[in-house]
């Protein structure tokens, strides 16, 4: 049998087994050979040997991401000491599915060792992914499934590619299932440039399907709005997408993929306190939320300077919804929705939290 | 959400933690918070401390809001 | 009416005592067509005679311009009789007018696969002329001679019986088949003064455009080039000669398509002007009832806002339209691409990104001014390097990524 691919595989502290958000802050540990998903993928690819894992705490990787990823250098260092043949060729990270924190961590540590060690890294991503954005020019990212229900396929996508990327064979983007890289490269087509405008025109007159073979960029920016230009004579809003909810969370918002948002008065309230208020974020610890939900949409202060006349005055209600793999189109919705309840209402200004 | 309120007009500072995802969605108004999981407050100080920390935090908030701005400003 | 086109192959050209076609082959007497030239402009001092062919270790340097020798041989109106045209041969004028920036043609290794010319039997002029021209006065000498010494190659074709006739009616005479939708084709000329100048019936495209042209006159040689822009997308007068748009829409008029009309327009340098023309095509394309346009460009940079100015009012007249361009992305093709850009751009042919970097073999055999090629060391987007191999952009080869679509390059994302 041949030599089989030495591979190191990241996780975070979910999938790696250390607990769920309680370990979120976990800085990064190497275990020894697979784990979690990589014992699945060992199976699926005898071809890859997981020869060491890394788990980290995905919050402690986002937060801390400079030292956090020098630290799993650190950690990694020494097996890049052991000869040619020992040493590991290639790392993978993932699935981080549709996590934006996971997806972030992920695309941290490829990039890092990639530049450090200089070998290939792959990762694995829903493609609406946030992190998708942020790192897909640097670093390889397989397309994932939306969430952990797709872990079979989406494993199987990433070491396929991973494999033709040791092999040193040309990839693209569709046919090895990765998400574009935003590089432009030359290619010889099969018919001409005059001829492929021609059959692209008849599509396009006859309402079939065409592809443009440069898409023009789009900027999906809005014109920052103008400033508000009296404070302390101003409407105020708080909306959030920490899950801040009345206690029992009376409209269900899910705790992740948000399907809706709920509308919640702030009448008489001066503060959240743990006995009214709770958050529904899946996405993060709840601990100091629930101790304390100002922590998250910060009620108590904005009610003491809206008393000292830092704002006019305080709407009515506040807006939360669950930030958590939640689709863009429906976030674009939420925002829409809430929009019109603010104009009527003669809202100048808005805090919008996130975590 | 922030960009749908924005474009009706009414200014949206975005207060969070993970400064590189606010940009990617295109937020205007950026301030930077503490920590995912509490981006309002710092559990590690006392109480008194922390709703200093807070109101700090919202008064700069509302310092974004009232500055004009022509592109994506991290405050 | 139409302008019959036969097309005369030839396999081979030699030099011999007298320029004719024999068994397909041509046979040229360079002294004779060197007299040619030489007396009909007193401004050419000396012209250099060579032949490359395809597959030789041959590189051509300063490529000013390619035209395709052909002959009238009935029909004394442009777009109507008949035309005899020597297939596989081209003329190729060389001359160092702006700089190194006339462009390359290689006949074989990487290079030759970017370039329609590496798979032409090429007639290379070589034209100095006598010291004190201005640059303008050189671009006009070289072109006349590349255009007059075409002509008289051409002669050689004028009694062989062609071996293939291609008839393109006059656009009047062309049936419409009302199920059928109408397409325009848009075709963009630089003309941008000094240098930068397309000739439409021996007249400045500047002056008189935009205008409805009969693809019939176009097929029979109504556009010559005066270009000394980068050579990967300017079009020579081969390329005009053989647009493969007008090409393309006469084989499939009445099958897919009503081929309905041409319109000629230009790239002027005045952002005023620009808009002028846009508004003045897009109410002739209007007027001729179009339904789909195809809009062809020449050169990068200013000429993306021509093509968007273009595209953006055609698609808010409710035409379809396909847009055909080169990219500029950076060397790792990463940068932006074009110079300008239009929400309503949503089709675009690419013909690829010019900026991406070759390596060029050495070659023996170096054509064309070659007095000082230590020049071209660093000097961008050159880099020659010491074994002779050259490095390129793209941009530097002729016809690499030809805005009328003439080759199957492309570019993708990866």
């Amino acid at each position: 049998m041949a030599a089989r691919y030495r591979v190191i595989y990241c996780l975070n502290q979910f999938f790696g087994g250390l607990g769920g958000e309680d370990k979120a802050y976990q800085p990064p540990q190497l275990i020894d050979g697979a784990l979690g998903p990589s014992i699945l993928l060992e199976r699926l690819f005898p071809d890859i040997e997981v020869v060491a894992s890394v788990v980290s705490g995905d919050n402690y990787l986002v937060e801390k991401t400079e030292a956090a990823t020098g630290e799993i250098i650190a950690l990694l260092a020494p097996l890049f000491e052991a000869g040619d043949d020992k040493k590991p060729q290639l790392l993978l990270a993932g699935p981080a599915f549709n996590a934006g924190r996971y997806g972030m961590a992920c695309g941290a540590i490829c990039k890092a060792v990639q530049e450090h060690f200089a070998i290939p890294t792959v990762t694995s991503m829903y493609l609406e992914n946030p992190a998708v954005e942020e790192y897909r020019k640097d670093v390889l990212i397989a397309r994932a499934g939306e969430d952990v229900m797709a872990m079979e396929e989406s494993l199987k996508n990433m070491a396929g590619l991973a494999c033709k990327l040791l092999q040193g064979k040309e990839l693209l983007p569709d046919r090895d299932g990765y998400i574009p890289q935003g590089r432009r490269k030359n290619y010889f087509a099969d018919k001409t440039g005059a001829a492929r405008a021609v059959d692209m025109l008849l599509h396009k007159l006859a309402g079939e399907p065409f592809s443009t073979e440069y898409t023009m960029p789009v900027f999906d920016r809005v014109q920052p709005a103008p400033p508000v230009s009296d404070m302390s004579s101003a409407r105020l809003a708080l909306v959030t997408s920490g899950g801040i909810v009345p206690r029992g969370n009376p409209d269900r918002i899910e705790a992740a993929s948000a399907s809706r948002f709920g509308t919640y008065s702030l009448h008489g309230l001066s503060a959240f306190t743990g006995e009214t208020h709770q958050t529904a974020h899946g996405g993060y610890d709840p601990t100091f939320a629930n101790e304390d939900p100002n922590r998250i949409l910060p009620l108590d202060v904005v009610r003491e300077l809206e008393t000292e006349g830092a704002i006019g005055s305080l709407h009515d209600s506040y807006y939360a919804t669950v930030g958590n793999g939640t689709s863009v189109a429906n976030a674009e919705k939420y925002g829409s929705e809430i929009a019109k309840i603010l104009l009527a209402d003669g809202v100048q200004a808005v805090i919008l939290t996130s975590t | 959400m922030s960009k749908q309120i924005e474009r009706a007009g009414i200014p949206v500072v975005h207060a969070c933690s993970i400064v590189p995802i606010s940009k990617t969605v295109g937020a205007n108004r950026i301030v930077p918070t503490i920590a995912i999981p509490h981006p309002f407050g710092a559990p590690d100080k006392g109480p008194e401390e922390e709703k200093k920390v807070r109101k700090e935090l919202v008064q700069k908030a509302l310092r974004a809001l009232a500055t004009p701005i022509s592109q994506q400003t991290v405050f | 009416m139409a302008i019959a086109r036969g097309h005369i192959v030839v396999d081979d050209v030699l030099f011999g005592e007298q320029t004719e076609l024999l068994e397909r082959v041509l046979v040229l007497d360079k002294k004779a067509l060197n007299d040619f030239l030489l007396s009909r402009d007193e401004r050419i001092e000396s012209c250099l005679v060579s032949i490359a062919r395809p597959g030789d270790s041959t590189r051509i340097l300063c490529v000013k311009d390619v035209i395709q020798p052909s002959c009238k041989v009935r029909g004394d109106r442009l777009g109507v009789g008949r035309r005899h045209v020597l297939e596989n041969v081209c003329v190729i004028t060389c001359g160092k007018i702006v700089g190194f920036q006339e462009g390359i043609i290689d006949m074989s290794g990487s290079g030759a696969l970017y370039t329609p010319f590496s798979t032409t039997l090429n007639v290379v002029l070589d034209i100095d002329v006598v010291p004190g021209l201005t640059p303008h006065q050189h671009e006009e000498t070289v072109r006349n001679g590349g255009l007059a010494a075409a002509d008289f190659l051409g002669k050689a074709a004028r009694s062989v019986r062609p071996e293939m006739m291609q008839s393109f009616a006059a656009q009047k005479e062309l049936p419409v088949s009302p199920d059928l939708p109408r397409v325009v084709y848009v075709y963009m000329l630089l003309s941008q003064g000094l240098l930068h100048d397309t000739y439409v019936l021996g007249r400045k495209a500047g002056e008189g455009l935009p205008r409805i042209i009969d693809p019939a006159m176009l097929l029979d040689g109504a556009i010559t080039s005066g270009n000394c822009v980068s050579a990967c997308d300017k079009n020579t007068t081969w390329h005009h000669q053989n647009n493969p748009v007008l090409l393309e829409l006469y084989q499939r008029h009445g099958k897919d398509l009503n081929f309905s009309a041409v319109v000629l327009t230009n790239e002027p340098v005045r952002l005023a002007a620009k808009e002028d023309g846009a508004k003045k095509t897009i109410s002739l394309v209007r007027e001729l009832n179009a339904d789909g346009v195809i809009l062809s460009k020449e050169g990068f940079g200013n000429p993306d806002a021509d093509q968007m100015l273009l595209t953006r009012g055609l698609e808010q007249a409710g035409i379809k339209l396909v847009a055909i361009t080169d990219e500029f992305a950076g060397s790792d093709g990463s940068s932006q691409s074009l110079a300008d850009s239009a929400e309503e751009a949503d089709a675009v042919v690419s013909v690829g990104n010019a900026n991406e970097r070759l390596l060029l073999p050495p070659m023996e055999q170096l054509l064309g001014p070659v007095s000082d090629l230590d020049k071209l060391a660093g000097a961008w987007p050159y880099s020659l390097h010491e074994d002779g191999s050259l490095e390129v952009e793209l941009q530097a080869i002729i016809g690499a990524t030809n805005e009328l679509g003439m080759q199957t390059l492309s570019c993708r994302e990866v």
